[in-house]
């Protein structure tokens, strides 16, 4: 019972912040509405019994919402408290769009007649997890580690707009190197 | 709480930020919009997870979910970056070329 | 000494907060009594600085600014507070605890996390300069110390094999983990200070830029922010205990006392550090703590590791 009105709350509040991202003039407020629905959806993963998989999306997600914050203030290039803006486009077709595909979900939903629950969760999840991942389920890992390494190589390569070349001169000898800041030691 | 439940409120996610993918200008906004839809999607896979097959593998697809939405993250603010240092802009009506 | 704990009512976080509190307390007054110090005044002059600090923001009339987000400022003020005491809440207290939840360590994390956004909030609600460059600071700031905390945290949980404080606190009956990981306590230690805006870590709050993220807080949003980092270096200090200062073991005499204790001692050091260093630029830090800090961090890790496959000390 408590589960269920607790359940009920944060599927409301998830769902109202995630209205609010499209709707709030601040950049500040949009991106902060988002977190407040991501976190929403970990402690609703917590309701599951999921809590490394819940904490760690809470973690991983107002960790990003912060950095998203600052990129997207960058990128407005203007003080959007003060500036109520509109940036859409087709803003009719993408509501009656979204609304379609919500209504076949939700009817999808209802009429679909979904099995009995098979089997029972482990004792202890997050051990599960881990020995599932270690073990049966490694080819996933081995997957994904390469995959966020490739990410992080093309992102640099994406958004750096100096390369060493730049930095160390076009033998590479350039000794200190040249930048736009001093960072760190050399 | 029944699977009902937790999939039409995962469905009401994913439709707001489909929303928003589809008719926001700005690249970043569009992206906050796909974190939206992935947003739904984790919590459809764990309401399916949990009250249909709670083994522990479905646990991964989760994981894989979330990989998926900071793979997500990193090249859009990349490419985000990228457009607005060669361009000056950062709308996505201006990045067409590729459309045919 | 600590066979096991005992998860008390979730009623019990009343004392918690309380706890906490007086620890903010503590920390505040040892601050005080430094900074009377260093004006050649007696130290006892300054002990009682923070109490009347208090009470003169409390007074205060609230600044009332042009275009600022009250909302997001207030809610980034009072968060730290909050965020202080949800880290204390996986803490034991001797043998008692209000949560021992089972991934404990990771919530911690969370935690933490949330100071980014919480101070970032407060720099940029009050729409001045300042304080978003006192916020923008913090993040690039974060951006250095997070990945080596991370690693840091991950060095007791692989040695206990569990992600639960309880089993970490079991884990150090023989050596404590501060002793044979001295590397992940350091890094820790540092992380707190820097998710603290405090000491080394401070230029978010620099007197370069007017105070930074503090800059036009004014009366009881102040009074918040400035109690909420005295706590968050308190609830550090207690989270260091159980993870590398084994728990509440001591020689004698009750556990509570030495979980007491044994805070009360890192947090005082933690005070005392802000007049002994130089605020590091987060230009610089990042540098420091991707090429330096998380290799060696890293290399602790693996250490670890190595030896709780050996079957530990």
């Amino acid at each position: 019972m408590i589960s269920a009105v607790l359940f009920w709350f944060l599927a409301v509040v998830a769902t109202a912040a995630g209205i609010a991202v499209f709707r709030v003039d601040s950049m500040a407020r949009a991106t902060y509405a988002l977190a407040v629905s991501f976190v929403a959806v970990g402690v609703m993963l917590l309701l599951f019994n999921l809590e490394y998989i819940g904490v760690i999306t809470i973690l991983m997600m107002v960790m990003e919402m912060a950095i998203m914050g600052i990129f997207m203030i960058m990128f407005m290039g203007m003080n959007p408290a003060l500036m109520p803006m509109s940036m859409v486009h087709n803003k009719r077709g993408s509501a009656i769009l979204a609304s379609g595909v919500f209504v076949g979900f939700a009817t999808a939903v209802l009429l679909v007649p979904w099995p009995e629950r098979r089997g029972t969760p482990a004792v202890d999840l997050t051990q599960s997890l881990g020995e599932t991942i270690m073990g049966s389920k490694m080819l996933v890992m081995l997957t994904v580690s390469p995959v966020l390494f490739a990410t992080l190589v093309a992102a640099i390569v994406l958004a750096n707009p100096r390369g060493r070349y730049d930095r160390f001169g076009d033998d590479l000898r350039r000794r200190p190197p040249t930048g736009p800041g001093e960072g760190g030691p050399r | 709480m029944t699977l009902e439940a937790v999939l039409i409120a995962s469905a009401a996610l994913f439709c707001v930020g489909l929303y928003g993918a589809l008719s926001q200008q700005v690249v970043v906004m569009v992206m906050m919009g796909l974190e939206l839809m992935l947003n739904g999607v984790i919590l459809a896979a764990a309401g399916l997870w949990w009250f249909l097959a709670p083994a522990p593998d479905g646990q991964v697809l989760l994981l894989v979910v979330i990989t998926a939405m900071t793979v997500e993250m990193a090249m859009g603010f990349a490419v985000a970056t990228l457009l607005h240092r060669s361009r000056e802009s950062d709308m996505t009506d201006m990045a067409t070329d590729l459309s045919g | 000494m600590v066979e096991s704990l005992v998860e008390v009512a979730p009623g019990w976080v009343v004392v918690a907060a309380v706890l906490l509190g007086l620890m903010a307390l503590v920390g505040a007054c040892v601050d005080g009594a430094l900074a009377a110090h260093s004006d050649r005044r007696s130290m006892l002059a300054g002990v009682g600085k923070p109490i009347w600090e208090t009470a003169r923001l409390l007074r205060q009339r609230r600044r009332v600014l042009v275009a600022s987000d009250p909302l997001l400022w207030r809610v980034g003020g009072a968060g730290l507070l909050v965020v202080a005491l949800l880290m204390v809440v996986v803490v034991p207290f001797g043998r008692w605890t209000v949560a021992d939840l089972s991934v404990g360590v990771a919530w911690f994390n969370a935690m933490d996390v949330m100071v980014w956004a919480l101070v970032w909030l407060t720099g940029w609600g009050a729409n001045s300069a300042h304080g978003l460059v006192g916020g923008h600071r913090f993040l690039a700031q974060a951006l250095s110390y997070e990945l080596p905390l991370m690693f840091a945290l991950t060095a007791p949980a692989v040695a206990a094999g569990s992600l639960r404080v309880s089993d970490v606190v079991v884990a150090q009956q023989g050596l404590w983990f501060a002793v044979w990981m001295p590397v992940a306590f350091l890094v820790f230690c540092a992380s707190v200070l820097a998710f603290s805006v405090w000491g080394p870590f401070s230029p978010a709050a620099g007197g370069d830029i007017a105070g930074g993220v503090l800059t036009e807080l004014s009366s009881v949003d102040r009074f918040l922010v400035l109690a909420g980092r005295y706590a968050l270096l308190a609830a550090g200090a207690a989270f260091a205990v159980p993870m590398f200062l084994g728990g509440g073991s001591g020689p004698f005499g009750p556990e509570w006392v030495w979980t007491f204790l044994k805070t009360a001692v890192l947090l005082a050091a933690f005070i005392y550090i802000r007049r002994l260093l130089p605020a590091v630029r987060p230009d610089r830090l990042v540098e420091a703590a991707w090429v330096i800090g998380l290799p060696v961090v890293l290399l602790q890790v693996l250490f670890v590791s190595l030896v709780s496959l050996g079957g530990g000390l």
